[in-house]
């Protein structure tokens, strides 16, 4: 019951996440980018209803706005991650020992390098921007999809199913796409959603120390940036963007917990 | 038809020393037999006596630390996966476990189907498998979970079957079943081996079972075969003293069955 409840959490908060960058695309309460030095520093009212920012920016818009490149760099940093680091531990799965070895070796060589640093050296060498983040952010992710997926096909390949495959005369090929695959794709979608908070808020990270998304794109990391000096005069400034961040993160990683319970290969023979 | 000579298999632990030899343990040491065609061969023994191990490398599925085994003639355990095609599709096995065996998320039809790879017929061919093996016919579409242990055996079975192969080999195909279930599989196996004229290896702990599908049976103790003779006659007369404990430890089927009818 508790682990529907989970899921359920997961889903309406992702939900509300995803559907608010959706609804940005066609409609925001005013231009997120609009500086109007009539209106600074608004409390919420009717028309602006997280208020304004020290531009006159209304708030509500750009966290709207910024939702999406929350989104679109959880989406490419993890897509990176997922498709380098899954076939990588099959491969040190099911390839020979040494092989096996050498793979996991590299992995944790870059499993032991910050995500933060690695990000904030590829910004000075190509420039800070929302693409360098994302993909300091998915280098950084590969090792814990490959170890994920090299402990799964290691169980796959111990299992009966797969010695009757080898008997039958199936090749690697055919055991890798037939039989370990769809038996990991559980868990390689519990470690995206997982991966996917840690994303979220190394980007948040990332455009607060300014090697993130570059102004004027908005961005749920550079709102909290901007709102530090008037965080005395003004703590809503932060307390908006940094609940946003806290929710899509909480969500994530609830919908990673409910999807693992539903997934655990532990809990298969019970469906 | 399979001749074994010398077959040793000797398996390395983990270290459990930095810098002591790593422990070794020998599940089969120097064992030889012949099979003829269409013999019903039975292995018995107790677990860890090296009867899985032994399936395993008559299956190619395994290398033998040293000894040698023939298939029609042809060494088999020195040749590479790409030279062993001829072997794939004649020798094939049932496995213990029917949960673990079949996988979850594959559909029954492309189970059964799967040691034809992607040849065509292969549709026609799961429907004869099914019948032959006494599934519905509307199993192909579902999934392994939906079926009893008793119905997976089948399965397994008929998977076993697909490629036309001249051996079957079953590693206690039906020890995870229950009583009146055993028996069905146990007739089930016995008229496959007669209508398709298999010669069949069948490993068991329980020299009942084996007593029922075989006509000549080894038992293996600690890695090598202590006994080997007709099954009536090792039954009946048991010369080395482990046969003897074997016979008086083991269930009785029979007894197990009768018993099962008289309630």
């Amino acid at each position: 019951m508790t682990r529907n409840l989970s899921l359920l959490a997961g889903v309406v908060l992702v939900g509300l996440v995803v559907g608010t960058a959706l609804v940005s695309f066609v409609w925001t309460p005013h231009d997120p980018l609009l500086v109007d030095a009539s209106v600074r520093l608004l409390g919420p009212t009717g028309d602006f209803v997280f208020g304004t920012d020290k531009l006159g920016r209304d708030v509500a818009s750009q966290l709207m706005v910024g939702a999406r490149t929350t989104l679109y760099v959880g989406v490419v940093a993890v897509g990176i991650a997922a498709l380098v680091g899954t076939p990588l531990g099959i491969l040190a799965g099911m390839g020979a020992r040494w092989l096996g070895e050498l793979i996991m070796r590299v992995n944790d060589l870059v499993l032991a390098f910050p995500a933060l640093l690695l990000a904030i050296m590829l910004g000075a060498v190509y420039g800070a921007s929302t693409l360098t983040a994302m993909i300091a952010i998915g280098v950084a992710t590969v090792p814990s999809f490959a170890r994920i997926a090299r402990a799964g096909t290691l169980q796959v390949m111990s299992t009966e199913y797969v010695l009757a495959a080898r008997a039958g005369g199936r090749s690697r090929w055919w055991i890798a796409l037939r039989h370990v695959l769809p038996n990991i794709s559980g868990l390689v979608l519990v470690q995206s959603s997982v991966s996917f908070a840690i994303a979220v808020l190394a980007e948040a990270a990332l455009s607060f120390l300014g090697f993130g998304t570059a102004p004027p794109t908005p961005s749920w990391g550079r709102m909290l940036q901007e709102s530090q000096e008037l965080l005395a005069v003004d703590p809503r400034l932060a307390l908006v963007p940094g609940a946003a961040i806290a929710l899509a993160v909480l969500g994530f990683n609830l919908l990673g917990d409910g999807l693992r319970d539903r997934f655990d290969p532990r809990l298969e023979v019970r469906r | 038809m399979i001749s074994v000579t010398d077959l040793e298999r000797t398996y390395r632990r983990p270290r459990t020393s930095l810098t002591g030899p790593r422990p070794e343990v020998h599940a089969l040491r120097g064992v030889s037999f012949d099979i003829e065609k269409g013999q019903r061969f039975g292995i018995v023994g107790e677990s860890g006596s090296g009867k899985s191990t032994l399936v395993r490398l008559l299956a190619a599925l395994d290398r033998p630390t040293s000894g040698s085994i023939s298939l029609q003639g042809r060494r088999i355990d020195n040749l590479p996966e790409r030279r062993l095609g001829f072997l794939r599709s004649q020798v094939q096995i049932v496995f213990q476990d029917p949960m673990g065996s079949l996988d979850p998320r594959m559909r029954v039809r492309d189970i059964i189907s799967e040691p034809l790879g992607r040849q065509p017929g292969r549709r026609e061919r799961v429907r004869e498998l099914l019948d032959a093996v006494g599934l519905p016919a509307d199993s192909g579409e579902r999934y392994p979970h939906q079926f009893s242990g008793g119905q997976r055996q089948r399965i397994s079975l008929a998977r076993a079957l697909a490629p036309r192969p001249s051996i079957l080999l079953a590693d206690e195909a039906v020890s995870a079943l229950d009583v009146l279930v055993r028996k069905q599989i146990l007739d089930l196996i016995a008229e496959l081996v007669e209508r398709y004229e298999l010669t069949l290896v069948f490993v068991s702990h329980d020299l009942g079972v084996v007593r029922r599908v075989c006509d000549t049976v080894a038992v293996m103790r600690a890695g090598e075969i202590v006994e080997l003779g007709a099954v009536d006659e090792v039954y009946d007369d048991p010369r080395h003293p482990y046969t003897r404990e074997l016979i008086a430890a083991a269930p009785n089927l029979a007894a197990a069955l009768a018993g099962l009818e008289e309630e």
